[in-house]
């Protein structure tokens, strides 16, 4: 009994000394299916501790004691993990492995045609960072006008908006959380271009689409801006913020279980003491005031879901005059008055099986109230003889009501699929009152429904695709269309891509335009554009040529005492190429853009009498931003440049015979260099308080003179020339947050 | 016989655990000894894949996975140009940040989270911030400095603690924060708490008298 434990301890131990001593090499090399080498792999025996790492040359070598047969698992980081069995016999094993890329955000290759984005998001389309947005100095802390130094868009500077490779600015729709934006600017108001109603600051995600968008968003000709709002803050906190021209005042509050949160903010803006400095074109009686207020809450549904809401509400008037050209001596006075509410809601949440479900409502009531006056230079409203029509009232009404519903099902890799539905609601009234009282009532109800589906097929990591078909049906014009979108990547290289995007795309006739006497179609644009981008080590290189057709574009007349749309006869198309540079390596802590934009597009719509380059669009338009922070002065320095050749300019008449140009001309090119100062006194105290921003920013530093284009009195006989209302802007701020460090957020938070 | 055959077998099944036991005892060892003396991103990655295979093998130890997440942040940071420029280097830090945050959830889920497991907490979000600086230092860095303080309340005795604190002071501009002289007062500290620190056991975190002599070194 005891010899035999004997004789077995001693088989066991004899027999794990053997297995010491019958070591086997394995080794080989690890390289991807491109036959490049995988350094840093780690390959193993599946169970064991045995296994080696592959060198530079994706070389490994490794001893082993396992015996038989047995699994070699090889994994790294961006692959996916190769198993294979291995039979482990003789002195030494050679086992070459080849590893598949796995697909994934960081390494594929991204539809990017037509497409920037500003995100934290690291993809190729990222090329600005949600920042770039506020640090634009010629932005003057506006979401659009941080858009406009990228290529593709015009330095239209007489109204606001994104004037996008030949089209207008209607044709540029915004979209928040997934729906429609009716109201994105403050009301026009003539010659003076107006800002956006939404602080750049509650985005964390912009997309700005120069053309064949998906088939998501529908009702834009030329291009989409797709924002995304930012979810739950880092932190309580309030802030506070004085310029001459403003004070705000917000409180955001995250629930101790940081799992929801609600905030509000005031600011009130009155731009009466800047224009007693700053000499305005213009001669205000009533200076330009807003009310601003805005509330959020965010609450975090589940692990995966969030449902967001974001209200806003403003009132804002004005009223200035200018010396009137059509009657020397008098007075043109323009008044507007301007309440605003939008409510958005939004929810999404990860259903089972992949599957994500998004929907948003928003809901928009804008009021407008518009007086036009003919008015001695005692300021007293006076009628004219010929020129009665000059002394109107008008009052818009709008109340707009979106919703949408998408699915999405996560395939294999990147792939996916998507489809949903959209609702677009629309009622305006419009009131219009002559010189005699005499009142005019346009009533007009609209619904946009939609259909749209998608798919996005990733092949491997180098090739994706994407096929869209969107379906909508207007009440209004009682027609139907269908578009197809198409897009298609393919990586060339580290870094480098090519790809391509074709797409159709329908908006309904702008609602300015109508009512109209006849039966209106669907105005359509056609879409193809082709790109190359190359992007590594902080520099990113990008060029597009795009070519886009234009059918059934709105021509208007004169209806009654307004010009209305009468028939789809117009038409157009646009060509160009664009070239984009981005270089945040070269000089150390300096980071600048250039971009440029060679534009060839005629168009015959409204009351042109035919094809011609519409004044909105110049041959060449460029930009240079340069950002650079200097860490001993706490101090960030940003500056642009812009420039645009000559616009086209027309003076266009009607006689019998219908409309002819009187004038026609062209306008100097364009120039401005903006320069803008950040200092941030508190940056990096861990311990402070309050955290402080300090702004200085100056538009058109060297004062050169720029004109937009010109305005003709009524008789055609004298012209003006539309310029900015002072030639040189000065701001000046302090913003101050309490309780977290809000640095980035609090510069250029006014205007 | 039978009784014999089941002590037999009993024995045969101890020696075979503790054989195991022992195995791992003496690899980990070994390897946990490297961690002083390893510099090279190369040397860090293979260091880390050990520690996978470790801790893949055992499934049960939450120090191979907790080692294995320290290896990988290591050799990411060792990666990162080191001009000083506040670039986009998320291509970098991600992958293996998000590789680090799974390792260091299992070391969690079998070890419990500890104060050395919020260290590496803290290591993690400090490389993802290095990821993109000038963009994300306002949401990762409250995150880094929430784990150092977590790891600080999970054994304020803890000298790692005070090392990742003294780095960040000695590395973070002066304009932002830091601080060369605060810096040395908590490598001095993290030095006096090292001269009484007694690890849990042979195996048991005690990196970081190398990099406190390195630093101080850089003082005189």
């Amino acid at each position: 009994m005891r010899n035999s434990k004997k004789t077995l301890l001693l088989m066991v131990m004899s027999l794990l000394l053997a297995g010491l001593h019958a070591q086997v090499v394995i080794k080989g090399v690890v390289k991807d299916s491109k036959n490049n080498p995988i350094p840093g792999a780690s390959i193993s025996i599946k169970g064991s501790y045995d296994g080696g790492t592959a060198d530079t040359a994706g070389r490994y070598s490794f001893k082993t004691t396992e015996k038989g047969q047995q699994t070699l698992v090889v994994s790294n980081i961006g692959f996916k993990p190769s198993e294979q069995t291995i039979k482990i016999e003789g002195n030494t094993i050679t086992m070459d492995v080849t590893m598949k890329q796995e697909i994934s955000e960081l390494t594929a290759v991204v539809l990017s045609a037509g497409t920037f984005e500003a995100s934290d998001r690291k993809r190729a389309a990222a090329i600005l960072d949600p920042i770039d947005i506020v640090t634009t100095a010629s932005a003057n802390g506006d979401i659009t006008g941080a858009l406009k130094t990228l290529p593709g868009a015009q330095q239209v500077g007489e109204s606001e908006g994104l004037f996008v490779r030949g089209g207008t600015a209607a044709e540029t729709k915004t979209f928040i959380d997934g729906t429609l934006v009716n109201n994105f600017f403050f009301s026009s108001v003539p010659n003076i271009a107006q800002f956006g109603r939404f602080s750049p600051f509650i985005f964390k995600g912009t997309v700005f689409s120069t053309g064949g968008y998906s088939a998501l968003y529908g009702q834009a000709l030329s291009s989409a801006l797709i924002l995304e709002s930012i979810d739950l803050p880092d932190q309580s906190s309030a802030n506070l913020g004085f310029s001459p021209l403003s004070i705000n005042a917000g409180y955001q509050h995250l629930s101790k279980n940081k799992k929801s949160s609600f905030g509000a903010s005031y600011s009130y803006t009155n731009l009466a003491l800047a224009f007693a400095i700053i000499k305005q074109r213009q001669n205000y009686s009533q200076s330009p005031a807003y009310h601003n207020l805005d509330a959020n809450f965010r609450i975090k549904t589940s692990k995966t879901g969030m449902l967001k809401y974001y209200g806003y509400f403003s009132s804002n008037r004005l009223a200035f005059t200018n010396q009137s050209i059509d009657s020397l001596g008098y007075l043109d006075k323009f008044a507007l008055r301007n309440t605003n509410h939008y409510h958005n809601l939004s929810w999404k949440e990860n259903l089972q099986k992949k599957w994500r479900i998004y929907t948003g409502i928003s809901y928009t009531n804008n009021r407008d109230n518009i007086n036009s006056n003919m008015q001695d230079q005692a300021e007293k409203d006076v009628l004219l003889t010929g020129l009665e029509f000059k002394n109107f009232g008008l009052e818009n009404k709008g109340n707009y009501f979106n919703a949408k519903a998408m699915l999405e099902k996560r395939m294999k890799g990147l792939s996916a699929i998507r489809f949903g539905t959209e609702y677009n609601f629309s009622h305006d009234i419009t009131e219009y009152r002559d010189y005699i009282g005499g009142a005019y009532r346009y009533n007009l109800k609209e619904h946009i429904k939609s259909l749209f589906a998608e798919g996005d097929v990733y092949v491997t990591n180098d090739v994706a695709l994407k096929g869209g078909l969107r379906f909508e049906h207007s009440s209004l014009l009682d027609k139907v269309n269908i578009a197809p979108r198409f897009s298609i990547a393919y990586k060339l290289g580290k870094g480098s891509q090519a790809s391509l995007a074709y797409g159709i795309f329908y908006q309904n006739p702008e609602r300015r335009y109508l009512p109209s006497p006849n039966n209106l179609d669907f105005m359509r644009a056609t879409h193809y554009i082709a790109q190359f981008q190359k992007s590594i080590n902080q520099q990113t290189f990008r060029t597009e040529i795009f070519y886009k057709k234009y059918h059934n574009l709105v021509k208007t007349d004169i209806v009654g005492f307004t010009e209305a749309a009468i028939n789809n006869n117009g038409f157009g198309d646009a060509k160009g190429f664009e070239f984009f540079w981005r270089d945040k390596k070269t000089i150390k802590n300096f980071d600048y853009w250039i971009s440029y934009s060679y534009l060839d597009t005629k168009r015959d719509f409204l009351n042109f009498p035919y094809a011609i380059t519409p004044n909105f669009a110049a041959k060449h338009t460029a930009s240079l931003v340069t950002k650079k922070f200097v860490q001993k002065l706490k101090m960030n320095f940003n500056a642009s440049y812009n420039y645009s050749s000559g616009r086209p300019y027309y003076n266009i008449g009607r006689d019998a015979l219908g409309y002819k140009f009187n004038d026609q001309g062209r306008v100097p090119d364009y120039h401005n260099v903006s320069f803008a100062i950040n200092y941030l006194p508190s940056i990096g105290k861990k311990d402070a308080k309050s955290f402080a921003v300090y702004v200085l920013q100056v538009s058109n530093i060297f004062n050169i003179r720029q004109t937009y284009g010109y305005q003709y009195s009524y008789n055609g006989i004298r012209k003006e020339a539309i310029t900015p209302p002072s030639r040189m802007f000065v701001y000046l701020g302090a913003f101050i947050s309490f309780g977290v460090d809000r640095s980035d957020e609090v510069i250029n938070n006014s205007l | 016989m039978k009784k014999g055959l089941i002590i037999l077998s009993l024995s045969l099944f101890t020696l075979s655990v503790s054989a195991q036991s022992e195995k791992f005892q003496g690899i980990m060892e070994a390897k946990v000894a490297m961690i002083d003396t390893t510099r090279t991103p190369d040397a860090w990655k293979d260091l880390a894949n050990t520690f996978e295979r470790i801790a893949d093998a055992e499934k049960t130890q939450w120090l191979p996975y907790y080692y294995a997440a320290f290896c990988h942040v290591q050799s990411a940071m060792l990666s990162l140009p080191m001009d000083g420029s506040f670039g986009d280097n998320s291509a970098i830090t991600d992958p293996v940040a998000d590789k680090a945050e799974k390792l260091l959830l299992k070391a969690e889920e079998l070890g419990k989270p500890n104060t050395e497991t919020y260290c590496v907490q803290k290591m993690i979000a400090s490389l993802r911030m290095m990821g993109n600086a000038m963009a994300r230092y306002m949401t990762e860095g409250p995150k880094a400095e929430a784990a150092l303080n977590k790891a600080k309340e999970a054994d304020p005795n803890n000298p790692r603690v005070y090392i990742l604190e003294a780095q960040d002071k000695y590395f973070t501009p002066e304009q932002f924060g830091g601080s060369k002289d605060e810096a040395k007062i908590l490598f001095e500290k993290a030095k006096s708490l090292f001269d009484v620190y007694k690890p849990a056991s042979s195996i048991a975190p005690n990196w970081g008298r190398a990099q406190v002599a390195y630093f101080l070194s850089l003082y005189k």
